[in-house]
């Protein structure tokens, strides 16, 4: 007799009538809040996924973990999820096949370099060890690469990749373990205001909670107009392809800056990897989501990829597929309680990072919701900075 | 049913492997796919995914029927970098 298995899916059932919090969208921030709020004994969390976990940019991302940003609050903040994500494992008992690889940012212009420049400053002085490194010792971290063609690379050993489905799992089964519950397939039709309390309709019935929290990822726009609420982030498709396994080679996840060309080796032996890809300007904002995959994809991925390590020509693509990026104008997240919603909190536009992101901010959204310690990110980062033009933009968005 | 029957060979997934994944709730087969990995290697599913659809059906008491396959990913079957990046320039499509 076998002892009776965890249970790491979502929910199916009729949902309950109240909650405490309810969280929209059961993606890495959503999943990782509701642990982090029922972990710190924070009862009645409620998620509701529209379709199943892992199933938005949550389960389609690279996995990439770096601490190479250019403004201070990313730095620090990346810093603090490594460390969660190198605890992950043990803490929650999955494996999410972490490699502490380094990250190698190859650049091709002097502007570029200038502002890579300011940007190891600053990780220095946060205590990310940075260094600008001649294209020659480029090659000798990765021998494959061809550098002529580049004037610099910026080599952080610290930075990781992570396989990402294992995290969704791991966060879901221990937040549900503390006693949060989590419904899948339960997207969410209308939210009305009533009395102080937000109703939630969805398929699964209503449920009313006193505050939710919109971590709807590329979705968030489309959850907080169900309330009259425009956000002014947008989704934006995001392609990715993966390789047969090969033979461990590649140490660190390798990025061209100019391109977006980006490309590790999983665990799993893969090589995967993407490369910007401009949607046409008048269809940039149509707010689709868009996870259609296109030949031209490949094509690019594939020229950019042969130019940096010629002889990966003859080493096979098995898949591509793509998800959807949530773009904001400055390039950082949206969060904090929306000013004239009280008790409505977003947690959303995280640029195709929020993955990376969601370990440390999932456990200072926790804390700030719990009323027992509030971080800079909820200022620096509130909607309201939009409107007063108190912007500070990230210059390292990648892809 | 033997515990090492394997269903996905190109990344070992067994019989075994998706009764768990199914009694770990996991329902679906984009799901069972997600947890197990089944269907992510060079085969791409086209030799795994009727024998797992059996056993999640198997597993769950769910009708096979009334499962839906993964979505099918590009390229049909693995084909070399250098064949793409020889491909031309083309102006995108949405």
């Amino acid at each position: 007799m076998t002892a009776s298995p965890k249970r790491l899916a979502g929910l199916q059932g009729p949902l309950p009538a109240t909650a405490e919090i309810v969280i929209v969208g059961g993606g890495i921030m959503g999943l990782a809040l509701a642990y982090n709020l029922a972990v710190r004994g924070q009862k009645n969390v409620v998620v509701l996924e529209a379709s199943y976990l892992a199933s938005g940019a949550s389960g389609r991302n690279g996995g990439g973990l770096r601490q190479q940003w250019s403004t201070e609050m990313n730095i620090r903040l990346m810093q603090e999820s490594l460390e969660i994500c190198g605890a992950f494992a043990r803490d929650m008992g999955i494996n999410v096949w972490m490699r502490q690889g380094g990250y190698l940012f190859l650049m091709r212009t002097a502007e570029t370099r200038a502002q890579i420049e300011r940007n190891i400053a600053l990780q220095n002085r946060c205590d990310v060890p940075t260094r600008l490194i001649t294209t020659d010792e480029a090659r000798r971290i990765v021998p494959e690469l061809a550098t002529d063609q580049f004037l610099a690379a910026s080599y952080n050993p610290t930075d990781a990749v992570v396989f990402p489905w294992p995290f969704l799992w791991g966060y879901a089964g221990a937040a549900s373990r503390h006693g949060a519950r989590i419904y899948t397939d339960t997207p969410v039709t209308a939210i009305e205001r009533r009395a102080g309390d937000y109703l939630l309709t969805t398929a699964r019935g209503a449920i009313t909670a006193p505050r939710v929290v919109n971590a709807g990822g590329a979705w968030s726009p489309r959850v907080a107009a169900l309330l009259g609420l425009a956000l002014p982030d947008w989704p934006a498709r995001h392609e990715i392809m993966s390789t047969e396994p090969l033979k461990p080679f590649l140490g660190p996840m390798v990025s061209v800056l100019e391109s977006g060309l980006y490309v590790s080796q999983s665990t799993r032996g893969e090589l995967v990897g993407g490369i910007t890809m401009h949607e046409p300007k008048d269809n940039e904002k149509s707010g689709d989501i868009k996870m259609g995959s296109r030949l031209a994809f490949l094509g690019a991925m594939a020229r950019g990829l042969c130019q940096v390590m010629p002889l990966l020509g003859e080493v096979k693509v098995v898949r591509q597929w793509a998800g959807p990026y949530d773009l904001t104008s400055d390039g950082n997240p949206i969060v904090g309680e929306a000013s004239g919603w009280p008790g409505f909190f977003l947690c959303c536009g995280f640029m195709g990072h929020g993955f990376m992101m969601a370990p440390v901010v999932a456990k200072y959204y926790a804390l700030h919701l719990l009323g027992r310690e509030t971080h800079p990110l909820f200022d620096r980062w509130r909607l309201s900075r939009f409107a007063e033009g108190a912007t500070e933009a990230e210059g390292m968005i990648i892809g | 049913m033997p515990r090492k029957l394997i269903l996905c060979r190109c990344e070992d997934v067994t019989a075994d492997d998706v009764a768990a994944a199914v009694a770990a709730g996991f329902q679906s087969i984009e799901e069972v796919k997600r947890y197990t990995g089944f269907g992510t290697g060079p085969c791409q599913g086209k030799e795994c995914l009727v024998p797992v659809a059996l056993a999640v059906a198997r597993a769950s008491g769910a009708a096979v029927e009334t499962l839906r396959p993964f979505t099918a990913r590009a390229p049909l079957s693995p084909t070399a970098l250098k064949q793409f990046a020889a491909l031309d320039e083309e102006p995108e499509s949405a």
